[in-house]
């Protein structure tokens, strides 16, 4: 089953197509994880399945309805995008933030119904922010203000949720809360969740299927276990590294060569 | 924000809107007493004060207060639209395009007439915000709050440069359209009002339909699209509701600034973001403001009167600095 | 880039030699103007005699129309186009903003409320002025270097950040504006016409005393830019950068703006609120010659000269009999220019 279907897609920015004829699914109720060098399309590619982005040719299907025949509320209805660093009006306050993630479920005569309420706690107690929720958002700190933008997508009730690089900016306490919170989320009640990740150790151990994107193409996806070797980062990346197993998880673990230190193994 | 206290603050808004309008019909030049405003509804004798009230303050106070609440509400929609905190009909220039398509009519095709300058108005609030939103929608993220409130401020110097060359060409004219381009609620007929308020009903009521759409838009545009916002028709209706209410309000009152721009301002600390609550109670806000600026402007050099657009200048003009000074953290 | 290093090396300037000789050109097209601004009018000239004249070899009634009537206002149009244009380039510079400009930040509107407050105060009830009109220059220079003052010091906080610079200067601008329409409106109306010719920018009427004033005003600010052009290269690539090159950066700003409002209320005093020049003239020349202060500053000068001057020649010949003001024709070109600008610089 897939929850996002992309038939010989092509992107563009003006002129210049960054995406050329792509097939590509997105596989139901996983992790999915888009990996890939700065400018090599990845954030385009999520744009498009976001549908931040239209196709210059090509189709995209979301829960196999075509999205151009969809309304744009009914799409979002099926799936809840975080774009990067989103900026809430000054003086918002969480509750507030959350209470719009209800936005494609109303309607002129039901403005506030008992499944709105519902659905933002639910969010804010899946966050943890309930004690915050009367708090700016603008006042919070990174960690925190993530986490609020989360639970309006979480509002939105979703069976897709799609995020672009949800960890920029945060320490790392605060990267590894974020992606548990979304492992959970995906563990729990099933949600496909896509996301853009820099950190390809962290992608490793969180997604179930990696996607490495270059040269205007998919490069290589699967499982990060069967996929993931110094080959395909020197590929993805133009690294050289050392692939190693995770002590802990036992996920792909990438050492990249450098020269801060003379290496003490040969 | 709870409901009941919205409500109250909407019901204190609408108090202080009665009470402004009926201290503008009977503070003034001429000496009327409150039981002379009274009478004159009950028992008009066609004397001196019963006609200054009938057919100077009666209008006045209430072209002030449509005015007020015009450019007011133009102002929320248009900061939220842009995103920018310094947004506001003045600022980005639909107040000077209007007056120079106005000065344009006036002097060079010698067009006169309430249906005509309305018009013209509308034309030229259209041309401004037309040129303001392409600039605002160019590029993939759009200007930024920095270059949008300077481009609008060049835009709006254009105008006003083109406003003062045509009145060098004909210096007869040039009084007229002063008198006009001061900004004032003083002197403007009954019917000019009657002809535009089709116009502000409509930008009214608009404003409210799409208020919980601006509510979603200003959470920004990728946010907006993936809660499923048609974000081109929202802020096309934005824009017509814009011209429409800003539009109407320099055709009565011509270009009167800063109240598009401290008003919201004042509004949401007091009432907080949403905008179903923020629109209608900045519009209570805004005609209440220019209700006492015109007041004021009666008794600052008496006999004469204070353009009321001047007066709304030196309240606004500290005001606007304020919020340029604090607003660096928030960019 | 080969650098210019005339004297055997002994003189090195930042300025390469292909900039020389652009800015070569840009001169003689300056002249090439002036000749033809004196040769043309209600009485026409050849430019052979145009030429002649201006060096003392015509007659008496072609030296009288070129000397006294033409190049007054020749002069003080080159030389106020000379310094908005030049302001501009530093405005732009300081506030890495190329849409900045002079009448942006409000001089030139706080120029013209001083004109308005001027007339109106100082008429009596037969519209006659009840002091000489001599002191209309002075009054400009006050306003705008007032409001430049004003917008400083209301920016000021913790040290100038640009952006707030611009900001602040808005606002101003709207006060001013508030302050010369309430000044109209009080004034006879004949003061108001007067006042919105003078607003509209016009160099029409200006005498060989105003000249006396405005060159060298205008040449001593021209030299002290070039001088510091360095530090303007500096501040171009904003704080964090300039400072980690070592450049004290606020103190260099404060230079750089009194020396940009002296040269605003300069030009402003004698030809009045002429629009977009400030704004064009930086364009055009960092076009020409790149955005290296060491070209940048003469060509900008020599192009917002020469923009003055083709607007003045405009406005006395395109409409006769009537005489349209220069700032017309700056604001009728540099409107659209601002436009297209816009859409350049985007994001």
């Amino acid at each position: 089953m897939s929850a996002i279907i992309m038939d010989s897609v092509t992107l563009r920015y003006g002129k210049e197509s960054i995406i050329e004829e792509l097939d590509w699914t997105v596989p139901e109720g996983k992790i999915t994880v888009l990996i890939g060098g700065n400018g090599c399309g990845k954030s385009t590619l999520f744009r498009s399945a976001a549908r931040l982005l239209k196709p210059s040719s090509g189709h995209v299907l979301l829960d196999n309805i075509l999205l151009e025949k969809m309304s744009t509320k009914e799409a979002a209805r099926k799936m809840a995008i975080l774009p990067q660093s989103p900026a809430a009006p000054e003086g918002l306050t969480v509750l507030q933030l959350v209470k719009q993630g209800r936005y494609p479920h109303q309607t002129w005569l039901k403005q506030w119904s008992e499944d709105d309420e519902q659905a933002v706690q639910k969010a804010l107690r899946a966050t943890s922010m309930l004690e915050l929720s009367g708090h700016p958002v603008d006042e919070l700190s990174g960690g925190q203000r993530q986490r609020a933008w989360i639970a309006m997508t979480l509002a939105q009730n979703t069976d897709i949720l799609l995020l672009d690089e949800p960890t920029t900016y945060l320490d790392m306490t605060h990267q590894i809360e974020i992606l548990d919170l979304l492992f959970e989320l995906n563990e729990q009640e099933g949600r496909t969740i896509v996301m853009v990740l820099h950190d390809l150790n962290l992608a490793c151990r969180y997604a179930h299927h990696i996607v490495a994107v270059k040269d205007k193409t998919v490069y290589a996806e699967g499982a990060p276990e069967h996929i993931v070797d110094a080959d395909l980062v020197k590929h993805v990346f133009g690294l050289d590294c050392l692939i190693d197993r995770d002590p802990l998880y036992g996920t792909p673990l990438c050492i990249p060569f450098g020269k801060g230190r003379r290496a003490v193994t040969g | 924000m709870t409901i009941g206290k919205s409500v109250t603050l909407l019901l204190i808004g609408t108090a202080v809107v009665v009470v402004l309008m009926a201290a503008s019909v009977v503070y003034g030049y001429t000496d009327t007493t409150w039981k002379g405003v009274y009478d004159s509804f009950t028992a008009f004798n066609g004397s001196n004060e019963h006609l200054v009230i009938q057919t100077v303050r009666i209008p006045r106070a209430l072209i002030a207060a449509c005015v007020g609440a015009s450019l007011a509400m133009a102002g929320v929609i248009m900061q939220t639209l842009m995103k920018n905190p310094l947004a506001s009909p003045d600022i980005l220039g639909i107040n000077s395009g209007a007056g120079f398509f106005v000065v344009l009519g006036l002097v060079m095709f010698g067009i006169s007439g309430n249906q005509s300058i309305t018009w013209l108005a509308f034309i030229g609030a259209g041309v401004a915000q037309l040129l303001v939103f392409v600039l605002g929608s160019a590029g993939r993220e759009g200007l930024t709050p920095m270059k949008m409130t300077l481009a609008g401020a060049a835009i709006g110097a254009m105008f006003s440069s083109m406003t003062q060359g045509f009145l060098v060409f004909n210096e007869a004219m040039l009084d007229q359209a002063l008198f006009w381009l001061a900004g004032s609620v003083e002197g403007r007929s009954l019917d000019l009002l009657l002809s535009v308020l089709p116009y502000l009903t409509v930008g009214v009521f608009g404003a409210l339909l799409i208020a919980g759409k601006l509510n979603v838009l200003s959470m920004g545009e990728d946010i907006a699209r993936g809660l499923g916002l048609h974000i081109g028709f929202t802020k096309i209706v934005a824009s017509i509701l814009i011209v429409l209410l800003a539009g109407g309000a320099v055709a009565v009152a011509g270009p009167i600034g800063f109240i598009g721009i401290i008003i919201p301002h004042i509004a949401r600390s007091w009432i907080g973001l949403d905008h179903r609550w923020l629109l209608p109670f900045s519009g209570l806000l805004g005609a209440a403001l220019l209700l006492v600026s015109d007041i004021a402007a009666r008794y600052m050099i008496m006999p004469q009167e204070v353009p009321v657009g001047v007066m709304t200048a030196v309240i606004g003009v500290p005001f606007f600095i304020h919020i340029a000074r604090k607003g660096e953290k928030s960019r | 880039m080969k650098a210019f290093r005339p004297l055997h090396g002994a003189v090195s300037l930042l300025i390469d030699q292909r900039t020389v000789f652009k800015i070569i050109s840009l001169f003689a097209c300056l002249l090439i103007v002036f000749i033809a601004s004196a040769a043309l009018g209600d009485i026409k000239f050849s430019p052979v005699v145009a030429f002649q004249t201006i060096f003392g070899f015509g007659d008496p009634f072609q030296h009288m129309v070129v000397y006294s009537f033409r190049m007054p206002r020749i002069l003080v149009a080159l030389f106020a186009g000379a310094a908005l244009a030049m302001a501009g380039a530093i405005l732009q510079g300081l506030v890495r903003n190329p849409l900045a400009s002079p009448d942006l930040i409000g001089m030139t509107a706080g120029g013209s409320a001083a004109v308005t407050a001027f007339l109106a105060i100082f008429s009596d009830k037969s519209n006659a002025l009840t002091v000489s009109i001599g002191w209309l220059p002075l009054a400009a220079f006050i306003g705008a270097a007032v409001t430049a003052l004003l917008v400083y010091m209301l920016a000021w906080k913790n040290g100038l950040s640009p952006i707030r610079l611009i900001l602040i200067g808005i606002g101003l601008t709207a006060a001013m504006k508030a302050v010369t329409t309430m000044m109209m409106i009080i004034g006879p109306i004949y003061q108001a016409s007067k006042a919105n010719m003078w607003m509209t920018g016009s160099v029409n009427g200006s005498s060989w005393s105003d000249v006396l004033m405005i060159a060298p005003w205008t040449i001593i600010s021209l030299v002290a830019v070039m001088m510091a052009g360095r530090h303007l290269n500096m501040q171009q690539f904003g704080d964090e950068l300039a400072i980690g090159a070592g450049a004290r950066v606020e103190r260099q700003r404060i230079f750089f703006l009194v020396l940009a409002t002296a040269l605003v209320g300069g030009a402003v005093a004698f030809a009045g609120g002429i629009g977009f020049v400030g704004l064009m003239a930086p364009h055009i020349a960092r076009r020409l010659v790149g955005s290296h202060a060491g070209g940048l500053i003469p060509a900008t000068a020599l192009i917002g000269a020469i923009l003055v001057m083709l607007a003045d020649l405009a406005g006395r010949t395109l409409f006769l009999p009537l005489e349209v003001p220069a700032g017309v024709f700056t604001a009728a070109i540099g409107a659209p220019y601002f436009i297209y600008l816009l859409f350049r610089t985007k994001g």
